[in-house]
């Protein structure tokens, strides 16, 4: 392993946590509800279902970041390799995956741990070592 | 006032998500590449989120309403069973594929990048088929 030190921005990825943790932090405290982003998709995908205006604000608000950000600054360089095929493949796995796990990185990763919730933790371990394993497998195996 | 501040914390998190450089697939892909050019990005995000979450996350823990007096509604279920397990390793797979999970899949829907419209049809047709299998499970 080494640690990749040019492109590693310790005090930025803090301070952008520090950020998701306080717009988590604004959704339990106001609205009571959980900030996790398959869960807020999976609802919203029913049309009338329990806060669903809520809900889809939130992912509103999501969506309208970059183009906010736009107005007052250049956007972060955004880089997506990998080709169509494994975009669906990819999706795919991830829509189904996050539901039946109740969960993605927003929900187990961060709201969850903040919880201490033992579920949350274990969902955590298992999906960030199988995409370790994944990226491994591509890259240093199949060396794609 | 509910829809206001539920607007607001979509706002944040999309900002938060740009600032870390978590809204760059190319980014996480070298998190998850623990063998290469390892940049460690992503464990501070999560860090510094949770630390600043914690403790309202613990308020909410014990209170039952917001407030804004709306209900708490935290997940109950505490079962660790195999679709926990199973549904997260499948994810982490699909997340390991592209380095995109849901919240920067939505984030940078409408920046111009064609690759993330077809993560998201996919997506959101994986989701659809949970619906659909789940619906005949419990009818």
């Amino acid at each position: 392993m080494s640690i990749d030190w040019i492109n590693f921005t310790p005090w930025t990825s803090l301070g952008a946590g520090a950020l998701i943790g306080l717009s988590v932090s604004v959704f339990v405290l106001a609205n009571g509800r959980v900030a996790g982003i398959s869960g807020l998709l999976g609802s919203v995908m029913r049309f009338g279902s329990e806060g669903w205006g809520e809900k889809a604000l939130f992912l509103l608000g999501l969506v309208i970041a970059p183009l906010l950000w736009g107005l007052f600054s250049v956007l972060p360089q955004i880089e997506i390799t990998a080709q169509w095929p494994a975009l669906v493949m990819a999706g795919l796995l991830v829509g189904l995956g996050t539901r039946y796990g109740s969960g993605c990185t927003s929900g187990h990763g961060v709201c969850g741990i903040s919880r201490l919730s033992p579920r949350s933790l274990v969902a955590t371990v298992c999906f960030m070592a199988a995409g370790f394993a994944t990226v491994y497998l591509i890259r240093h195996v199949l060396g794609v | 006032m509910l829809k206001l501040t539920a607007f607001l914390a979509g706002l944040i998190f999309g900002l938060g998500l740009l600032l870390g450089g978590m809204a760059n697939p190319a980014k996480v892909l070298a998190f998850l590449d623990v063998a290469g050019d390892w940049d460690p990005s992503l464990a501070l995000v999560m860090v510094g989120a949770i630390a600043v979450a914690v403790i309202p996350m613990s308020w909410a823990r014990k209170n039952r309403q917001s407030l804004l007096a709306a209900p708490m509604q935290l997940p109950v279920n505490r079962e660790l069973d195999v679709r926990l397990i199973g549904g997260s390793v499948v994810f982490g797979i699909g997340w390991g594929m592209a380095g995109i999970c849901p919240g920067p899949a939505v984030a940078i829907l409408f920046t111009g990048h064609w690759q993330i419209l077809i993560f998201v049809v996919a997506m959101l047709v994986g989701m659809y088929v949970f619906s659909s299998l789940e619906g005949r499970r419990t009818s």
